[in-house]
């Protein structure tokens, strides 16, 4: 696949603290690709470097081709951006915001229909003041679109709309992407990313601390079996767990907790130890990783090794 | 969601990238929607439209107390040059630091900026409504003031043009320059004093700089605004010589190219940053 965006080794510093610490990272055309984090990770720093606001302090990186700093004027009319705030005038219509952001763009769309893709049609005439925080984002959204650019970055983009709204704009950036636009997103939801990436990228303190697909960072990370063991037997009694993959265990109080890489032998192997045994095993719960798991791990600290996409 | 056409479409959404737009239509659009805001803006309204008008007709009391004997003015020919200059103090400096500063504070700059205006496009076409406004005002001063004090036309055309064209220039530069060095939209209503005081008691603006102490005089014929109020004052006279225009013009490009460079080097375009 072609790739459309592709750093090397990019940073960024801004006075005395390096935000980007080398970032690698390719996304091909017509993926969607997201970014995930804590606040204060670097997501927006990274995204500011490639959307060209900033030019990075070492490392490099190429938008379709170019570099997006310098060669802002071959990059800019095939990009669309939504910054994380919004930044129009407060005393503009909807309407006339959008007519502005059409003059200054190449190939704009008809302003309506963009106004409508983000079910904006029937508040063309009301101010910017007086939109809600999720129609402003919408609002965003449309003027990233004018200009059907071939890659959309988005920067939180259903931060702060109800749940129909956020399904809404899934929808829109999922056709997106099914015509061929390639997407770079942000977002503090996983479910977002469950939803809608190709591939992901975990940051922690300006690194990216694991990335690939979501099935691929989930296998990384250790199943969970727990249940609870009747009064008169002990974890001991239990078959040898290293060798049916377990990494983990605890017990508090009757409740034990195991991790696993390999669910389904360690699931069986208890399971028929308790059929075996007659033991009951109340409460029984065996689930593989989710990426909630991985992203919080990671967000502890508890993850140092740096994986690269 | 997507129109259908669109929709089902299996190719990229634009094979093919469309003509760029051009610089003049991108500023097009960002000075209408910058006229549309200050046309809803009361505070500017007075700015830019009241307080030049107000400022010209009322210095007429003063300019009438001036001993204007040796300076070979009259007091038409103090106040025409006036009244223009204080529309483009008002209307182009004044409101544009407050302009460019409630945009960066808003991050409609940084929001501009990720879209296909060059910096350059985004500082001119945001000041495109006070610049057409400064226009028809120095039409409009200008030709009331003739009547009203039944005073001459130019006599050199040229001169009061390119007194104009090069003081807009500058003030623009300038504003943003002093924008760069302004915080807030609060304290916006007091970095531009600064300037404009300097300006208006030493570039001649109200009393000609033949009324100031020698010395003084002539240091304060090399501050930015002198050549434009030279240039501007020539063409009511008609004695401004050759090598004095090659001069006005001359200094006042270099002060605007200096501004320029400032420009460059400190602007902040978003408040973060």
């Amino acid at each position: 696949m072609e790739p459309v965006i592709e750093t090397a080794d990019l940073r960024r510093r801004y006075r005395d603290f390096e935000a980007v610490r080398g970032i690698d990272l390719t996304v091909a055309r017509g993926e969607l690709f997201a970014l995930l984090g804590t606040n204060g990770t670097g997501k927006t720093s990274t995204l500011e470097l490639l959307e060209g606001q900033a030019a990075p302090a070492t490392g490099s990186v190429r938008v379709l081709g170019h570099d997006p700093y310098r060669e802002r004027a071959a990059v800019r009319p095939r990009i669309g951006v939504m910054l994380q705030e919004g930044g129009f005038p407060t005393e503009l219509t909807v309407a006339e915001t959008a007519r502005m952001w059409a003059g200054c763009t190449s190939g704009a769309r008809p302003v309506d229909e963009a106004l409508e893709a983000v079910r904006l049609a029937g508040r063309e005439k009301v101010r910017v003041r007086q939109l809600s925080g999720g129609e402003r984002r919408r609002l965003d959204l449309a003027l990233a679109l004018l200009g059907r650019p071939e890659v959309l970055f988005l920067d939180e983009p259903t931060t702060g709309l109800d749940a129909q709204s956020r399904r809404d704009t899934w929808e829109l950036i999922r056709g997106l992407t099914e015509q061929g636009t390639t997407v770079l997103l942000t977002t503090h939801y996983l479910e977002e990313a469950e939803q809608l990436a190709d591939r992901l990228a975990i940051m922690h303190e300006g690194v990216i601390a694991t990335s690939g697909r979501v099935s691929d960072v989930v296998a990384e990370r250790p199943a969970r079996i727990s249940f609870e063991l009747p009064p008169d037997r002990f974890l001991g009694e239990l078959p040898p767990l290293a060798p049916l993959g377990v990494t983990g265990h605890e017990s508090a109080g009757p409740r034990v907790h195991l991790e696993t890489v390999d669910l389904q032998r360690t699931a069986t192997a208890l399971l028929s130890w308790a059929r075996d045994e007659g033991v009951e095993l109340r409460g029984l719960d065996a689930r593989s990783a989710t990426l909630e798991e991985a992203f919080m791990e990671i967000a502890r600290g508890l993850e140092s090794e740096g994986a690269r996409c | 969601m997507l129109t259908p056409a669109t929709r089902t479409a299996p190719t990229p959404p634009r094979p093919a990238a469309p003509a760029r737009g051009s610089a003049t239509a991108r500023m097009a659009a960002l000075g209408r929607a910058e006229l549309t805001l200050l046309l809803r803006s009361k505070a500017s309204l007075v700015t830019v439209v009241f307080l030049p008008s107000t400022a010209a007709f009322a210095m007429r009391g003063m300019v009438d107390r001036l001993d204007l004997g040796g300076t070979g003015l009259s007091v038409a020919t103090v106040m025409l040059p006036a009244a223009l200059a204080m529309a483009l103090l008002f209307a182009v400096y004044t409101n544009l630091v407050g302009v460019y500063v409630v945009r960066r504070e808003g991050l409609v700059l940084k929001r501009l900026r990720t879209g296909e205006l060059r910096d350059g496009e985004i500082l001119v076409g945001s000041a495109l409504p006070a610049l057409w406004l400064a226009l028809a005002q120095s039409a409009l001063l200008g030709a009331g003031m003739t009547v009203f004090l039944d005073a001459r036309a130019p006599v050199a055309w040229h001169l009061v043009v390119l007194g104009l064209v090069i003081g807009m220039a500058m003030l623009v530069v300038g504003a943003a320059l002093t924008a760069a060095f302004t915080r807030t939209a609060e304290s916006a209503q007091v970095t531009y004093l600064p300037f404009l005081l300097l300006t208006m008691g030493g570039s001649g603006v109200f009393a000609p700089r033949g009324l100031l102490p020698g010395p003084v005089a002539d240091v304060a014929g090399w501050l930015p605004f002198s050549p434009v109020m030279d240039l501007l004052r020539g063409g009511w006279t008609g004695d401004l010589g050759g090598v004095e225009q090659v001069r006005a013009v001359g200094l006042a490009l270099v002060w605007t190219g200096l501004a320029v460079f400032a420009v460059r080097r400190w602007f902040r375009w978003g408040s973060r940053s």
